[in-house]
């Protein structure tokens, strides 16, 4: 059967000894964040995540959601598992406490996160859709709608959504339809069809709140006249209780290939009551500073997921007793040896290791990153961390999650034929990563804001600041005979992805097909780069770790995973380098009639 | 009413324990410790019997090494009130253990003391007990349903033919069996909050107790690993090879 356990031991090193959470609590607001705090909420949510979330996993996923006549009920066991995990307040981690939120820091949100997601993906999506809709509205929504909305939204009492997509518009949002009209009152009155709304609608809640794009009939065209609404599936009443039933109904839900215990709905607005939430017009920076946040998200649903693949699939290498090591028998008083004993086995048990913990550590950086730009008192820190947490933030989405789906698939493979088979829980895995690659901008979009929007921003700073942050490090470390077999790989990948962004500086003004055509290879030499970098920080702590001479398997471990992916993983570079290199033009010299 | 709660600061349920090399104990270097499952269960009725308002404070006890303050926090999250430790670096044993919480209930006067039966680390099953000894106290061991009222508690009781009910004074000593309660999941906001309610550290010196072990521990092995099984042909070759060769009939 597929496992998971929460691996708070890695997550405990990655806080204390390769980021130095202990920095958190020195910044205004977090006093409470100490480490000893956060690893007591780490151990507590590992629990829950253990013994509620992951149970419900497979079950969810074979039952589905049903729906009858505009009313969807979540497979057995979600509402009380959805209360259990309300009541306990980890809906409101980092929300304000002046909302009733526990105004913890992001980086703690992370480490949560990874563990729901890969205990209940399907799960975890509710609350994580509702905590969008509230980033939302605390930033652009006016002090009436956030008194009367955030609380509700922090205790988890009401859910939210992000309604964005239309049957004709999905990344090009310019298309889009939806209209509302201004009401005497002041409040709006929106017509139209949202699809693939995620937790559009469900049982688990009192209410749904929906963050709705719209058209006002004074709009300009394309992205620049679309509005951001709020409208609530029951209309509150001044007391905060619920009122009557708002015009936006499920009209269905989608059948699909995987995430099946999370609701993905058709929502009708039919003369539906909204109110606009930051200015008219507006709404695609609203719903940008959320959409940044939400594909952080899904790619800690990458890593999630990844690392239950990785688990069941130690699990079962270490169990399945077939055959005979290459070597010599391993285990000579039974009838065969454990799989785990091949090589071509260790391969893919590495791969999906060396990603986790690399990921894991680039995760809870990069969530670092975000509360010194949320609260550093030095403005030039604050702008520091802002610009690596934009360069970073497609990165991480589209290659955490294209790795999630990898590791979910070398699960299934570790299985062999069993992995095939649905009642061993890890074919799910696939199916519900493969969603990660999609949402939120797909990762082909991923690479085109990489390459068309980071690189570029700012003249080139946000890049800048990034491969400074790597050759400060390189600098720094580059004496130490004791790194030089890893600072030396990360180095020469730093070079390639100079070189890959010299070619497209060189190329791409002329044909922008070349920055169209590098993308994605890009992201991923990027990314690779990044992951090495992390990998060089692990080293450094688990260096420190050895000289304490204190659990030294633990440590020795982390340098033996680092030195597999400098061998084994990071030459990848090498050829993305020459594949971005060789130019677009081999992608674009079949006519379109030729397909 | 007060009520103090012991809680054991032991190896994880879930780690695989391991025997140090030197046969002197098990290893417990980098290995996840957790309170030990008895006393959650302690902890959860303690709590259980404020909510109701059958206690008006839950005081957490531990002894041990300083980390136990971790332990003492994850009862304080659960709901306890503060804490009370009793620092050392020193093995504990049973007795020393009952005698330092006899200790610290003559100093707090609580009128019932909630144990965990045993702890998963030594098994021994005996502080309460013995606590309830020092103290002259009733106790009440096992116990699978408690209800307090007028000065005296009444404790359903997990014995070995089925369930005994007893009807006992207080102040009492009650050691909690397995299906007592389901301890909850501390909630975040009660996790933030345990931060700051107050852990006193006492040393065993101050209290008077004498702590030095009275067992001696000669040594510690692994079990011996299971032989693989053999088949059977026929009912009699079973019996003939459980009389002779296993010795158990």
């Amino acid at each position: 059967m597929a496992v998971y356990k929460a691996p708070i031991k890695d997550i405990q090193f990655v806080l204390n000894e390769v980021i130095d959470v202990s920095k958190l609590a020195k910044l205004p607001g977090y006093e409470d964040a100490t480490p000893d705090t956060i690893h007591a909420i780490v151990e507590e949510a590992a629990k829950l995540c253990e013994n509620v979330l992951f149970p419900l996993n497979r079950t969810g996923d074979e039952e589905g959601c049903h729906y009858e006549n505009g009313v969807v009920r979540t497979p057995k066991g979600f509402k009380e598992a959805y209360k259990q995990f309300a009541e306990g307040g980890w809906t409101g981690i980092t929300c304000d406490p002046e909302y009733g939120g526990q105004g913890l820091p992001a980086t703690v949100g992370f480490a949560l996160q990874e563990m729901f997601t890969a205990s209940n993906q399907a799960f975890a999506m509710y609350p994580g859709l509702s905590h969008g809709a509230y980033e939302a509205l605390s930033r652009h929504g006016s002090d009436e709608l956030k008194k009367r909305y955030l609380p509700k939204l922090a205790d988890g009492t009401w859910s939210g959504t992000m309604c964005l997509t239309e049957p004709h518009c999905g990344t090009d949002l310019g298309m889009l339809r939806t209209k509302a009209e201004p009401q005497a009152d002041g409040s709006y009155s929106l017509s139209g069809t949202k699809i693939f709304i995620s937790a559009g609608e469900h049982d688990l809640t009192e209410n749904i709140v929906h963050l709705v794009l719209a058209r006002l009939p004074d709009a300009p065209g394309g992205t620049k006249g679309i509005s951001l609404f709020i409208v609530p599936k029951f209309l509150p009443k001044a007391d905060g209780s619920v009122g009557e039933r708002n015009g936006i109904r499920c009209g269905a839900i989608e059948h699909k290939m995987g995430i099946k215990a999370n609701a993905t709905c058709v929502m009708n607005l039919d003369g539906a009551t909204g109110w606009l939430v930051g200015e008219a017009n507006k709404g695609m920076t609203a719903m940008f500073v959320m959409m940044n946040a939400a594909r952080l998200g899904v790619g800690m649903q990458g890593l999630g997921i990844a690392e239950t693949s990785y688990q069941s699939a130690v699990a079962y290498a270490r169990d399945r007793l077939q055959g005979r090591s290459l070597t010599g028998p391993k285990n000579a008083g039974g009838p065969a040896d454990p799989i785990i004993v091949h090589p071509d086995v260790r391969r893919m048990l590495m791969i999906q290791k060396s990603f986790t913990e690399g990921a894991r550590a680039l995760a809870l950086w990069v969530g670092m990153l975000i509360d010194e730009a949320h609260s550093h008192p030095d403005a030039a820190t604050r702008e520091a961390a802002d610009d690596l947490i934009q360069m970073l933030t497609p990165i991480i989405k589209a290659y955490f999650t294209d790795m999630g789906s990898e590791c979910a698939n070398l699960a299934v493979q570790t299985w062999g034929g069993h992995g095939f088979i649905r009642e061993n829980g890890v074919e799910q895995f696939v199916r519900d990563a493969r969603i990660t690659q999609l949402y939120e901008g797909t990762n082909g979009i991923q690479a085109l804001d990489l390459v068309g929007r980071k690189l570029p921003m700012k003249g080139g700073r946000a890049a800048q600041r990034l491969l400074g942050e790597i050759s400060g490090f390189i600098a720094q470390h580059k004496g130490n005979e004791k790194m030089k077999e890893f600072v030396e790989p990360l180095e020469k990948a730093m070079g390639r992805v100079q070189d890959s962004a010299l070619f497209l500086m060189q190329n791409a003004m002329k044909n922008p097909d070349e920055a169209g055509g590098a993308a994605s290879d890009l992201l991923r030499l990027m990314a690779l780069t990044a992951m090495a970098y992390m990998w060089n920080r692990i080293v450094v702590a688990s260096h420190k770790g050895l000289e304490a001479a204190n659990d030294n398997a633990f440590y020795e471990a982390k340098i033996a995973t680092a030195r597999f992916f400098m061998a084994r993983v990071l030459p990848q570079t090498v050829s993305l380098n020459h594949q971005i290199k060789a130019g677009a033009s081999t992608l674009m010299a079949l006519p379109a009639e030729a397909f | 009413m007060k009520v103090l709660v012991a809680v054991k600061r032991v190896i994880d349920y879930n780690v695989k324990i391991r025997v140090k090399a030197d046969n002197t104990g098990v290893e417990t270097a980098n290995v996840k410790m957790s309170m030990n499952p008895f006393d959650e269960i302690a902890v959860e009725e303690a709590i259980r019997m404020k909510e109701k308002g059958a206690a008006t404070e839950v005081i957490a006890f531990s002894a041990g090494p300083a980390q136990c303050q971790e332990t003492i926090r994850t009862a304080l999250a659960m709901g306890a009130d503060r804490g009370v430790l009793v620092q050392t670096d020193a093995e504990l044993q049973p007795l020393a253990v009952a005698k330092l919480l006899k200790a610290v209930v003559d100093k707090e006067q609580p009128g019932l003391v909630i144990v965990g039966k045993q702890a998963i680390d030594d098994d021994s099953n005996q502080t309460g007990q013995m606590l309830a000894a020092l103290l002259g106290w009733s106790v009440g061991t096992f116990a699978n349903k408690l209800n307090v009222a007028d000065g005296s508690v009444e404790v359903k009781r997990e014995v070995d033919g089925g369930l005994e009910n007893i009807k006992i004074k207080m102040p009492a000593v009650i050691t909690t069996d397995l299906r007592l309660n389901e301890p909850r999941y501390a909630s975040l906001p009660n996790i933030m909050k345990a931060k700051k309610k107050p852990i006193e550290t006492l040393a065993p010196d101050a209290l008077g107790v004498d702590v030095a072990p009275r067992l001696k521990t000669l040594k510690v092995e692994e079990p011996p690993k299971r032989k693989a099984g053999i088949k059977v042909k026929t009912v009699a070759e079973l019996v003939e090879k459980l009389r002779n060769e296993a010795g158990v009939i």
